[in-house]
This record gives structure tokens, sequence and C-alpha cells, in this order.
């Protein structure tokens, strides 16, 4: 249990130490000289908790590959790997209703996803390094990684799941900071209080659902709500409000829409959120309670999934930024592990959501490189950086494999488990799920290979001349330690492939990707995605949902706001100015009399004299 | 004698002392009209000390410290207008009116 | 018992004429469109006054009268009549703009008055008895019963003396 709790507590304190120790002393000026120590030392503040956890991890993978296990579903893989289970309290809260237990558990859930956790805040952490050279703000960004990191940790850790809310929390405000990080620029603020208020949004449900949960159950800790014989209506009522904290964080549809701002933030950054921190929790946490998902609740997700992943899929297809590619890919391979949930098998979704991790903590980090180099996020400001950039070429071209899910990379595997595992679920929208996965394998080789394509091939565009410099040895060798277990980490599942799936599934795939490779070859300089003709637009808008989402919501609430403001400023405001003016104006009558007239003031004084004198004789 | 008599002239002195303070635009002109208030009193004092015979002759007394006290008024209060002439060139009473704030356009609000 | 008002006795109607010439006067000195001439007439008011306190067997106080109001206090507001130039003869302007709420003012205060102190005082009568207020009782009171505030108010003549001079004076500049 310590070691859980270390594990948890090493990146926090290197977030703390790195927050208020950076530039210790304080009031030193902020020379270029300064500032480079100062990043110095936040670089190894962030970067050494994170080998240590992971030495750690390896010991708990040790303790938990033998034990009684909980009652997954059969063919869960990380209950089959690492069957241990062990669960701790350092104190129970009183709250006079339903007690708080601040207590970790572990098993192999956990552990699994807090080694991916670990290994790509690690790849990320170092690659930081020399992204953001020179940024002064550096100490405060590595900070705000470790601690999101630390706050994913505590969520895969949390045995209550109350505890497990603070760390969602704490991550909702990092991806706040981490994507505002350049806040100078008006866009990039917006997005992070998109982000911010988006998953804001879904939290408040997914606390509500907690506490239906907590208080139906009687208590907060997961254990116990698990164990616990609650009747069906509770628990369709409390998933459904836990899964709108889960397509929050998880970017799923309908609340999907900040993922595709939040690349405003650095890359390395969505490369964090994306792959292992922030949308991985919503995953995580429908696995962790999936025993209590009743049918009708996943059948929701399940049909928001099945949308969300074609529709994304479609938008990547035409999107022109390539970071803006990568996010809706992000939410299509979400929507498969989302997809994979619904058919019950949480067990094809954590393996998904562990190989998706790598590769697209992979690609992201590619895409971090070549627009590094580039200085534009547009496919068409890049082209022919294949000679250019070998290494990210290599490992991106690497990672566009396991995403498209060629073999032998772990997007393969992964990617054939979801599928076995929604060809073969007993759900009643099995159909519409498959279907949609199967159209979408298609689909996702399409933009992966024309974002590949458009990238690498092809004429190249005049570089801007203030960027064209060579990425740092910190940013490449992160990339091709993630190409390890991009390409590796598949053969864990490999006992469970299914040739006939897998070959259905590689032949769709690898279908989208020969079409888009045709429409290349037959026009080079052309945009691949002419390719979807009239429906191009809408894709590129993304179905046009936040120009929905404007009108719905966010016109009616400035409407109302301006209103408040007018009330405001009208009533409010008029009723303190207007009794001002009053008070101005009366003291002007007033002051006609005031006018220094010293015959006036003592006739004034005679007369009232006069008046009591009288008023008191004839009263 | 009936006292009403002296009484009633003095009262009407008085009013006669209140109009010329109230109506006269020249200093020394209102410091008469003040001495005219204070002989009304005057009168008052000696007729009601006629009247209640009082043994310690309060009244009269009093009046004859009324007088001293008018004559030391006059003195102080001519001094004053002599240094306001001074300054001011004037002894108008209605063209004194640092009393009052300087009348300008209205103190716009900050609204 | 007290005689009836009417008919008034030799002193009160002596009485009665000098009160008419003070009230007179008076109003002559509120009324006069000549700075100098309102001194004169504030004179002959004062002179009837004194006239009043010798009917009222007041006699120090009459003479007292004469001394310092008509030899002093008029002398005194001539002077600053002088000193100040203010224009000899008529002038238009002696009156300010607020006669006409003075005048109402006045005349209310005249009519509260008269007809409180008629109301109050209209069975009162005091018999005159010669030399109550001759010099020999006045100065037996003062010095007798008196003697205190005498001193006191001599010391405040010394002090409007002293504030008088320091007000007049042009050659002592305030303290920066």
């Amino acid at each position: 249990m310590t070691t859980a709790a270390t594990v948890v507590l090493l990146p926090f304190i290197g977030a703390v130490a790195g927050l208020l120790g950076s530039r210790w002393p304080r009031g030193r000026s902020r020379t270029e000289e300064n500032n480079a120590r100062a990043a110095r030392r936040a670089a190894w503040l962030a970067i050494v908790p994170l080998p240590v956890a992971l030495v750690l991890l390896g010991y708990l993978v040790w303790r938990t590959r033998v034990g009684p296990g909980l009652d997954w579903p059969p063919g869960t893989f990380y209950a089959d790997l690492l069957p241990g289970f062990r669960s701790g309290a350092w104190g129970v809260i009183e709250t006079g209703g339903v007690p708080i237990t601040v207590g970790l558990q572990i098993d192999g859930l956990s552990v699994l996803t807090a080694i991916l956790v670990c290994v790509v805040a690690l790849g990320v952490q170092v690659y930081s390094v020399g992204y953001l050279r020179g940024d002064p703000r550096y100490p405060s960004y590595a900070a705000f990684i470790s601690l999101f990191t630390s706050a994913m940790l505590l969520v895969v850790f949390a045995a209550d799941l109350l505890v497990l809310y603070v760390g969602w929390e704490l991550m909702g405000l990092c991806s706040y900071l981490l994507i505002g990080h350049w806040w100078e620029d008006r866009g990039n603020s917006r997005a992070a209080v998109k982000a911010f208020l988006v998953t804001r949004l879904g939290d408040v449900a997914f606390l509500f659902g907690i506490f239906t949960l907590g208080f139906a159950a009687g208590s907060f800790r997961i254990a116990d709500v698990l164990a616990a014989d609650l009747p069906e209506g509770t628990l369709v009522a409390a998933t459904l409000l836990l899964l709108g904290g889960v397509a929050g964080k998880s970017a799923q549809v309908p609340l999907h829409t900040w993922l595709p701002d939040a690349m405003a933030g650095p890359t390395p950054i969505s490369a964090l959120i994306h792959a292992a921190t922030m949308v991985a929790a919503g995953i995580f946490i429908v696995a962790r309670l999936f025993p209590i998902f009743p049918q009708p609740t996943l059948d929701v997700l399940g049909v928001l999934a099945a949308v969300g992943m074609l529709g994304a899929a479609l938008a990547a297809l035409a999107q022109d930024d390539l970071k803006r590619v990568l996010a809706y890919s992000t939410i299509s391979q979400l929507a498969y592990m989302a997809a994979a949930l619904a058919a019950g098998s949480p067990g094809a979704a954590i393996f998904h959501l562990m190989s998706h991790g790598a590769f697209k903590a992979l690609l992201f980090l590619c895409a971090g490189a070549v627009i590094h180099h580039v200085g534009s996020n547009l496919l068409s400001h890049m082209g022919g950086l294949r000679r250019v950039l070998p290494i990210p070429f290599w490992t991106m071209t690497i990672g566009f494999a396991a995403l498209v899910g060629l073999p032998p990379t772990s997007g393969f595997f992964s990617k054939d488990g979801v599928l076995l595992a929604l060809e073969h679920s007993a759900s009643p929208i099995r159909l519409l799920l498959y279907g949609s996965a199967l159209i979408t394998v298609g689909v996702t080789g399409a933009y992966a290979t024309r974002a590949w394509l458009r990238g690498f091939f092809g004429e190249q565009a005049p570089l801007e001349p203030a960027h064209g410099h060579a990425a740092p040895p910190t940013m490449l060798w992160p990339l091709v330690v993630l190409t390890v277990p991009t390409l590796l980490f598949g053969f864990l599942g490999a006992g469970d492939l299914a040739l006939g799936s897998a070959a259905v599934t590689l032949v769709v795939g690898l279908l989208g990707v020969a079409i888009v490779l045709a429409a290349w070859r037959a026009a080079p300089a052309a945009d691949p995605a002419r390719l979807l003709g009239p429906f191009r637009a809408p894709c590129e808008e993304a179905f046009y949902l936040d120009r929905v989402y404007d009108r719905l919501v966010t016109r009616p609430t400035m409407a109302l706001a301006l209103l408040v403001v007018r009330t405001d400023t009208s009533v409010v405001d008029g009723a303190v100015r207007g009794s001002g003016q009053l008070t101005l104006r009366l003291s002007r009558l007033v002051k006609l009399a005031q006018q220094g007239n010293a015959q006036l003031y003592v006739t004034g004084l005679l007369a009232g004299v006069l008046l009591i004198v009288v008023g008191a004789v004839v009263l | 004698m009936h006292v009403v008599y002296p009484v009633v002239v003095a009262a009407l002195l008085f009013s006669i002392g209140v109009y010329g303070v109230l109506a006269r635009r020249n200093t020394i002109l209102v410091l008469m009209s003040v001495e005219l208030m204070l002989n009304a009193v005057n009168l008052n004092l000696v007729a009601f000390d006629v009247w209640l015979r009082d043994v310690l002759h309060g009244g009269q007394v009093l009046t004859l410290f009324v007088i001293v006290i008018a004559a030391a008024e006059v003195g102080i209060g001519l001094a004053i207008v002599l240094a306001v002439y001074r300054n001011r060139r004037t002894i108008d009473l209605d063209r004194l009116r640092e009393l009052g704030e300087p009348v300008e356009p209205p103190v716009g609000d900050r609204g | 018992m007290s005689p009836g008002l009417w008919p008034p006795s030799a002193q009160e109607v002596v009485f009665l004429l000098l009160g008419v010439v003070a009230v007179g006067a008076a109003l002559l000195v509120v009324t006069t469109r000549q700075l100098v001439h309102a001194a004169l007439w504030l004179v002959a008011c004062f002179g009837a006054l004194a006239g009043c306190y010798l009917v009222l067997t007041a006699e120090f106080v009459a003479w007292v009268q004469v001394l310092i109001y008509v030899g002093a206090v008029v002398v005194l507001l001539l002077f600053g009549i002088m000193l100040t130039r203010a224009p000899i003869g008529r002038s238009a302007d002696l009156d300010s703009g607020n006669r006409v709420v003075a005048l109402v003012v006045a005349v209310a205060t005249a009519g509260v008055l008269v007809s409180v102190v008629v109301a109050g005082f209209r069975e009162a009568y005091a018999p005159l008895r010669p030399g109550d207020g001759a010099a020999q009782t006045m100065g037996g009171a003062i010095f007798r019963n008196w003697v205190l505030p005498f001193e006191a108010l001599s010391v405040l003549l010394l002090a409007a003396l002293i504030g008088a001079i320091v007000l007049s004076r042009t050659d002592i500049k305030a303290v920066e």
C-alpha cells in the first residue's frame, strides 16, 4: 500500500518542489541565465520522480502477479495478467453521513494503467525539456505536468470514489492550466476555458453519480459499491450520471468539443492529455466500475460511441491542422474503447487504451517535432519532410501504422481485440457497433494515410525563416523509446488473436489506405480529402456541432449574461447612481439657499424661530 | 407707570432693529441696528427693574453692563469692519459671500 | 390696585411721547438713504431712550446712556463711516435685496412680541419712586453686590481694547 501511495505522491512532491523551488531563492531577476538555471532545476525535479515511480510500479507488478482476484468477466486481460488485489486505508473521514475512506487499492487494472501513465508522462517530460527550451514559464509548466500525472495516478489507485474525485478534479484544473500555457494568445486561453467548462459540465453529473452510488451503497469505497446489491433503477440513474463525467473527460459525443480546441496547448500536453491522463480517466473509470454498469447505460454508451467513432474519424479526414487530425482520431479511438465497454469487454477497452496511449503519445510527440521544425500546424504548410526529419518520419510511420491497425504494431492487436469483442458481444446494439467500428477502421486508414502523405511526401513547402532548426536530442529520444511499446505491447494480447476477424479488419483498413494512396498518386499536389466531395465541408467543421452548441448554449447564455449585465448596470447601478444623482440634485436645490449671504441665513433663522414660537403658542 | 408701555416700545424697537439687521446692506448700518436691539433690551431691563423693585437693582446694573458691553462690541465690530474693508474694499454684506461655495456650474456626477 | 390703562398719567404721557420719538427715530435709522443721517437719527433715538430711562426713575442709567451711547458709540460709528469711505449724501443702494423678506420677518416679530407682551403685562403696574436709580443707589449696588461682574467686565473691556487694536493694525502680519 505504501508503495502505491509513494507512486502517487512522487510526482506530487515533484510538482510542489518544482512550483516552489525552481526559482528559490526568490527575488532573483529574470535574466536569461537565471531562467535557464530555473528551467534546468525544474526539469530535474519533474523527471526524476517518474523513473522511481516506474521502479516501484515494477515492484507492484511483482506483488500482484498472484492472488485472489476481483470478479472480472472472463478474458479480461489485466485480471488474467495480474490477478492480485490489495487495498488499504489511512483513515476514515466522518462526514455525518456516508464516511469517506482515505485509501488506495491495487490491482491489475490500476497497476497497468499507472505504468502507462508514468511511461507517457516520462516521455512527455523529457520531450518538453527540448520542446519548451527558452520558455520562461517552463518551471511551472513542468510542475503542472507532474501534478497532472499525480492526479491521474490518484484516480487510478483510489479506493474511494470521493478520493478518486479529488484526482479527477485536479486533472480538470491541470488541463486548464496547461492548455492555456500560452495564455498571451486569446484563443489559447479561450480553449482552456472551454476545456474546463465542458469537462466541468460532465463533472457535475459525475459528482452526483458518485453521490447516488455512495448513498445507495452506504459507502464511497469502490469495493463496497461494487459489492453492494443495488436496485436496477438506482444503478441506471447513477451510471448515467457517471457517464456524463466520462463523456466530458474522455471527450465522447456530445461533450467532445473541447478536445480539438485543446490543441491550443503545447504539443506535449496534447500527447499527455490524449494518451495517458485526462481522456484515459473516463474509460478507466467505466472499466473500474464496470460490474455495476447495467445494460441500459451500456447501450447509451454504445450509441454515443458508435456515433462518435465514425463522426470523429470523418472529421479527422477533412482537417488541415495536423494536431486536429490527431485530436479527432483520439475521439474516434476513445469511442472504440467506449464501444468495447458497451459490448461488455472492459479488457479489450483497457488493452486498446494502453496501446492507444503508447502510439498516440508517439504520434503527438512526432507531430510536435514536425511542427517544431515547420513552425506551423497546417498540413498544407508541410510536405516532403521525409528526408529532412528522418527519425520523426520513421517513428510517425510506425505510429500511423499502429493507428490504422497494421501488424505487428500494438494497434493491430488491440483494435482487433475491440472488434472481436464487438462481434461476439451480447449487446442488443451489436450490429450498429460492429458496423460503425468496421467503417471507422476504413476511414481511420484513410485519414492516417492522408496525414502521412501530406506531411512527409510530395513537394516541400517553403519554411518560415524563424524555424527550421533541428530538434534537440531530448525530443528525439522519447520518440524512439515510445516506438518500443508501440511495436511490442500488442504481443501481450497476441494469444487472443482471432485470425478471421483480424483479417476482415486488416482488409478494411488497407482498403481505406489504398483509396487515399490511389487518389494521391493520381494527383500528388491535391488534398485526398477531396474524395469526401460535398461532405468535406461538414466534416471539416465536425458536423457543425460547435456551431449548434454556439447557437443552443453559448449564445443564449451570452444573451442572458448580457441581460444580467444590463440589469446590473441599468437597474442596480442605476438605483445606486440614481440615488446619488437625486441627492446631488436635491443638494443643488438646497444650495440655492446656501450662497454665503449671512443676512439670508439670519433671516431664515429668525423666521424659523418665529414659526416655532407661533407653533408652540398656537398648538 | 404701566409696564406695558415700556415693553411695547421695547418690542417695537427690537423689531425695527431686526428689520435693520436683515435689510441693510452697509455693515455699519447693521451695527447700528444691533445697537437698537440692545437698547430695546435695556429698556425692558429698566422697566422690569422698576416694576419688580429689585433690592439688588439687578435690572439697572445689568443695563449698565450691557451698555459697556455694547460699547466694547461696537469697538470690536468696527475693527472687524475696517479689516474687511481693507481686504475687500467693500463692506456690503451681500457681497461678502465667502461662507457659501462659489456658485459654479453644477459638479458633474462621476457615473 | 393699579389705575386703568386709560387715561394715562402725566408720566405715562411723557414716556409715550419719548417712546414715539425713539421708535420714529429708530425707523428713520433703518430706512434713511443717507449713512450719516442714520447715525444722527440714532443719536435722536438714544436720546429719547435716555429720556425714557429718566421717566422710569433710572437716572444713572440715563446719563450713562447719554455718555456712552450718544457720546462714544455713535462717534465710533461715525468714525467707521468715514474710514470706510462711505458716500456722504444720498445713496440708492443702502438696502439689500433681502428687504421684503426682512420686512415680513420684522413685522411678524413685532406682531408676536407685542401681542405676547401685551397679553403678559396688561395688568402689570409699576409705581414710580424717585431716587431708586440715583447714582448713590447704583454705586452701592454695583460695588456692594455686583463688584465681581464689574471687575470681570473691566477685564472684558481690556480684552476688547486689545482685540480692536490687533484687528485694526495693519503692520501685524499673520504668522507664516
